[in-house]
């Protein structure tokens, strides 16, 4: 049986990892060498690197880093940030990153999904999806949400958004729901529960982890296939092996680190 | 020892140059046939399609290179499923080294394709290529299309229907699961097919 999988986020700038207050002054924590295999070691199942500067500043993610992770980690790890073309995808995936997340870019322009899928294959491409609740009650897209001054409102249902990735070509979504980043109260599991009904390929859960239980809920309640989290691991909030022991505990079946 | 990583094009090329590496061995990234011909050991990865790289193989007349090869040949992920017949992908003619038709995982309540994250190893016999492996152990998968569990199939696993996980006839091995990317597993079935005896 597939396990769920845990899913550590770390943010990077400049081939760090940094942790960010309210969109700015990061905060150095470490090597991002290190930290990977300090997670690698704690169990994670997989690890995604969020490079927070490329894509406000318009640039490419730095290939130098992503070629230093996948030299030392032997679990998967995914690039998100700044791929807006098949080219840097191209350098992203020969430096080593197994998947490559877009988000904003494929809003823009949506065949970049095709693109991407028909040069490296749909495994290799996952959309990122934030996701809000407006006032009449729909959840809709925002792109460019890693810059506050630069986030925008395309108009687009997340249910319809999902349902058009996935026929571009689409393996996996990454679904962060916006209500909750940060909150800690626990994931949106009625959002997430209606995209999975229209999601056939693997749906990761994104934002609103606070405690052990969360995660029990998502995977039970929501039926994702992972669960994405960031400042409970960083901070310490949550260790892995007792997430692992929790769960395994709650009948969810895990990888055993 | 001499191990010829085949340059098929597929995009994870580099990390299994660098699981290997981990293993202290420095493959040979290369397209060139005298040189797989004359490698002790030689391994065949691919992200990509089943019709790209068999494109590709064809292209840098690698074809009867790859099935005459007489010493250790490794599979990975495409680079497995290319090991047999044919593959429903693409409707792609393979190398024909294995018995079988790689057919696409059909998706069922709960089961996603692509199959992708950590799944279970299901020992099927006693191998050299799975010394040190325990049933159950976990391996990182990501793959639309599978190989069915024949006779060669040394380890299957599970995703709506079983199928093939680790493949081994003779010289040949295969790992539809990713070596480079699971952790212990895959280091200790890359550890072992280096271990292999060469002609």
């Amino acid at each position: 049986m597939l396990a769920r999988r845990i899913i550590p986020c770390l943010d990077v700038r400049d081939g760090r990892v940094v942790k960010g207050v309210r969109f700015r002054d990061h905060v150095d924590m470490g090597d991002i060498v290190e930290l990977a295999l300090r997670y690698r070691d704690e169990g994670a199942d997989e690890l995604v690197f969020y490079d927070i500067g490329a894509s406000p500043e318009q640039r490419s993610v730095d290939r130098g880093w992503v070629e230093r992770v996948s030299a030392r980690l032997d679990i998967p790890f995914c690039v998100a940030g700044g791929i807006r073309d098949v080219e840097t995808a191209r350098a992203v995936l020969h430096a080593g990153a197994d998947k490559i997340s877009i988000n904003s870019p494929a809003l823009e322009r949506p065949v970049l999904i095709t693109e991407l899928a028909e040069a490296f294959g749909v495994q290799c491409v996952v959309v990122g999806v934030d996701s809000i609740r407006e006032a009449d009650g729909e959840w809709r897209v925002r792109s460019h949400t890693g810059d506050p001054a630069r986030m925008r409102a395309p108009s687009v249902r997340t249910l319809d958004w999902v349902v058009e990735a996935q026929r571009l070509g689409a393996g996996e979504i990454v679904l962060n729901c916006m209500d909750q980043d940060g909150v800690r109260r626990g994931y949106d599991l009625a959002q997430l529960a209606e995209v999975r009904a229209v999601c056939t390929v693997p749906l990761v859960a994104s934002g609103g982890a606070g405690e052990e239980a969360h995660f029990a809920d998502v995977f039970r309640v929501a039926d994702v296939d992972g669960a994405l989290a960031a400042s409970v691991f960083h901070g310490g909030r949550i260790r892995i092996p007792d997430l692992k022991r929790f769960l395994r505990g709650e009948g969810v079946e895990v990888r055993d680190a | 020892m001499r191990v010829a990583l085949v340059d098929a094009g597929g995009a994870n090329i580099g990390s299994v140059r660098f699981a290997l590496q981990r293993l202290g061995v420095e493959p040979e990234l290369t397209a060139d046939a005298e040189a797989i011909r004359t490698a002790d050991k030689v391994i065949l990865p691919g992200v990509s399609t089943a019709g790209t790289v068999m494109r590709r193989l064809r292209q840098l007349d690698l074809v009867d290179t790859l099935r005459a090869l007489r010493q250790p040949l490794l599979g990975v992920c495409v680079g497995m499923q290319l090991l047999f017949e044919h593959s429903e992908e693409d409707d792609t003619p393979c190398l024909g080294l294995l018995a079988g038709t790689v057919r696409r995982l059909p998706p069922g309540a709960g089961i996603r394709v692509p199959h992708m994250g950590w799944n279970r190893l299901s020992l099927r016999r006693e191998d050299p290529v799975l010394a040190g492996f325990s049933d159950g152990d976990h391996a990182y998968f990501v793959h639309s299309y599978a190989a069915p569990p024949t006779e060669d199939c040394v380890a299957a696993s599970d995703h709506g229907r079983a199928f093939a996980a680790v493949v081994r006839r003779g010289n040949v091995v295969g790992a539809q699961f990713h070596p480079e990317r699971s952790s212990t597993a895959g280091a200790r079935l890359l550890r072992n097919f280096l271990e292999a005896p060469s002609p």
